[in-house]
């Protein structure tokens, strides 16, 4: 188990580093730099921009180095200092921005997560025991419904009826006065008072797939001798489902909780930018438009990063409940 | 004075007219089991003989109500009666339900056919006999334990104290085998049901496991249903035996007095379907028997065999037989014979 560990230690920094050298060529990919787009933005506002300045600040940002040496730059200065660099659209350091926004990310889509397997879990067992019930429909019916109705128009929704009928506004995540507060009791019941809407956005779409992942993966369990074995030790029929198929069925579900999170904030930038969310998903929309380039690869390879560790913490978890995976390597 | 119940005396287990029907919504129900009558007495071996299909393990799985929920038991009594207490009958018990759950694994217990899936992929062997013994018996995870270790070593498993943690798939399918049978040994049952225990393995592991099977019998007195296609198989381990073909019993009887005189047509036909070792010169064809298992479907209103029968003659696809007693402890379900007991009539 620890050699286990150690090697997939080991393969997480290297991935890690490649991880890196994607997110920074990947910025660098579309035409210019953030000065030509601060460029064009200005001029389309109508204001001159002399060259001289422009040249001096590509000079001062280093842009007109080469890859490589920006790339070195960028990650020597991370690595030494934890300095992520500098965003140019906020003229503050890439570190001061981002960990309040992607701290609420992991928050928010942690909750949902966390919503989403409750929920989730019991519905999809409960429609395999009992398929083709009414029940079983029910929850076929239900889970397509969540699965076709894209998430921005759910909160679209659920924030009009809250105001049509019950006359609140929903967005955001805390109340003005709790905005820049420290984290308190208060604090914490103005978030959740907050933040159900968006979780509940979130977990809808996961929620219904998962029904349907579970509900499948457990039909096929059920089906299998080692069942039969189980009832025919007199074991209550609750007892059986629970302790032998779902276990086995659990399996392939507890392999994507590391793909969840990236896959959470790519998915609700839309939510985000909608309900007026402060997390990263709309900060990574806008300095990739901005071409803001530190601030962007800044995100992406946290969100590479949370990937990875979630991959790692899925990894352990299945070897820790499925023993044909611990051994699997001897 | 305590009275003695009568069931002691009598058959352990004893199945009459049972019929076992599958639903579903989309096609016609399939009546997979007809007519079956078992008579299992104390401590002996009866062994349940027919062709894959013919509705053998359907049959050993209801008497342990562990059928899928699309099944049901329309008519018929599987009346259970064990040395201490009341005869029940299992056919009326709802599956999931305390009476039910004591017997089964406790009283009657099931080795299946695959050891491979038969154990669960994600829990230890040890957990899993613990896990029967807890279950039935007020014992510490301890206790049980130790039972565990025990029952594995007396099944023949080396190293069983080791062997008690490790997976299902770090065993071999002979180790697997005996390991499903001490689960189903663990509480000392008094009829242990083996369905095809033994197909699945290679012939020396089979040979091994069908002597562990008849030296357990001996240690533990219980009664065994052995369920086979394989007529070797029988004649190695059963007591009684009985046939089995597209969902009717239709012959039951002594092993001997079965295959020394078989009295079905079909019973007769499988006996003359063995390969046997002869010298070249002496050899024949084999007999197969003419056509094929029709799909229950299709089968006759009166004896099932009759639509491939050589020997059928005006009643059989109409009309039942009646099981007629063909010698001591022998019954065979089949017009022919009934004809053949009225003096004076010759059959052409």
């Amino acid at each position: 188990m620890l050699g286990f560990i150690i090697s997939r230690l080991i393969s997480m920094v290297l991935t890690i580093w490649a991880i890196s050298l994607v997110a920074f060529a990947i910025i660098q990919l579309p035409p210019g730099d953030y000065l030509t787009t601060y460029v064009a933005t200005l001029s389309a506002s109508g204001d001159r921009v002399d060259p001289r300045v422009i040249e001096a600040l590509r000079e001062q940002y280093g842009l007109g180095q080469p890859f490589i040496v920006q790339y070195w730059k960028w990650v020597s200065g991370i690595v030494t200092a934890g300095d992520f660099g500098q965003s140019f659209e906020w003229g503050r350091p890439v570190t001061e921005l981002i960990w309040g926004r992607l701290g609420n990310s992991i928050l928010l889509e942690g909750l949902a997560v966390i919503v989403m397997w409750f929920v989730a879990l019991p519905i999809g067992v409960y429609a395999a025991v009992n398929k083709y019930s009414l029940g079983d429909y029910l929850a076929t019916i239900f889970g397509f419904l969540g699965l076709a109705i894209p998430n921005f128009l759910f909160a679209l929704v659920l924030m009009y009826l809250g105001y049509a009928w019950f006359g609140v506004v929903m967005g955001g995540l805390f109340s003005p006065q709790f905005e820049g507060a420290h984290w308190s009791f208060a604090r914490v019941l103005d978030f959740l008072s907050n933040a159900w809407a968006p979780v509940l956005v979130l977990a809808t779409a996961g929620t219904a797939q998962l029904i349907r992942v579970m509900r499948a993966n457990l039909l096929d369990e059920l089906r299998k001798p080692y069942v039969t074995t189980a009832r025919a030790k007199g074991l209550p029929e609750w007892r059986v489902i629970l302790k032998y198929p779902v276990r086995v069925a659990l399996n392939p579900l507890v392999s994507t909780i590391g793909w969840l999170l990236p896959t959470l904030v790519s998915s609700s930038v839309i939510v985000s930018v909608v309900m007026n969310l402060p997390t990263a998903g709309p900060m990574l929309l806008r300095s990739l438009t901005t071409q803001d380039m530190y601030l962007a690869g800044t995100l992406i390879l946290l969100l590479g990063v949370l990937t990875v560790i979630g991959t790692l913490i899925s990894d352990l978890i299945l070897a820790w409940i499925d023993p044909r995976i611990r051994y699997g390597g001897e | 004075m305590p009275q003695i119940p009568m069931a002691a005396e009598g058959p352990l287990l004893t199945l009459d007219d049972l019929s076992i029907v599958f639903s579903s919504p989309d096609e016609a129900d399939i009546v997979a089991v007809r007519q079956v009558d078992l008579t299992l007495r104390r401590g002996k071996t009866l062994a349940l003989v027919g062709e894959s299909g013919c509705g053998k393990s359907v049959t050993a799985r209801a008497i342990l109500r562990i059928l899928d929920k699309s099944a049901a038991i329309p008519s018929g009594q599987i009346i259970f009666s064990p040395d201490d207490a009341e005869p029940v009958d299992i056919a009326t018990l709802n599956p999931d339900s305390i009476a039910m759950r004591t017997i089964r694994g406790n009283r009657i217990s099931m080795i299946f056919q695959e050891p491979m899936s038969s154990l669960s992929p994600v829990h230890t062997i040890g957990d899993q006999i613990d896990e029967m013994i807890i279950l039935h018996e007020r014992v510490t995870p301890k206790q049980a334990r130790e039972r565990t270790i025990a029952l594995l070593d007396q099944v023949g498993i080396p190293g069983p104290r080791e062997r008690a943690d490790a997976y299902p798939f770090q065993l071999s399918g002979g180790l697997r085998q005996r390991a499903m049978i001490a689960m189903a040994l663990s509480c000392n049952p008094d009829l242990l049901i083996a369905d095809e225990p033994t197909t699945a393995l290679d012939v020396t592991t089979q040979a091994q496991i069908l002597d562990l099977l008849r030296q357990l019998q001996d240690d533990y007195g219980m009664a065994m249903l052995f369920i086979t296609h394989d007529l070797g198989v029988v004649a190695e381990i059963a007591d009684d035996v009985a046939v089995m073909y597209l969902g009717d019993v239709v012959e039951q009887g002594d092993v001997f007095d079965v295959f020394a005189t078989p009295q079905h047509p079909y019973t007769r036909a499988l006996m003359s379907s063995i390969p046997k070792m002869q010298r070249k010169a002496e050899r024949e064809r084999l007999q197969p028997i003419q056509g094929t298992v029709p799909s229950p479907k299709d089968r006759p209103q009166g004896c099932s065999f009759s639509s491939r029968c050589p020997v059928a003659f005006e009643p059989c696809a109409k009309v039942r037989p009646d099981p007629t007693r063909t010698g001591k402890q022998h019954r065979t379900r089949c017009h022919l014979i009934e004809r053949e007991l009225k003096p004076g009539e010759v059959i052409v």
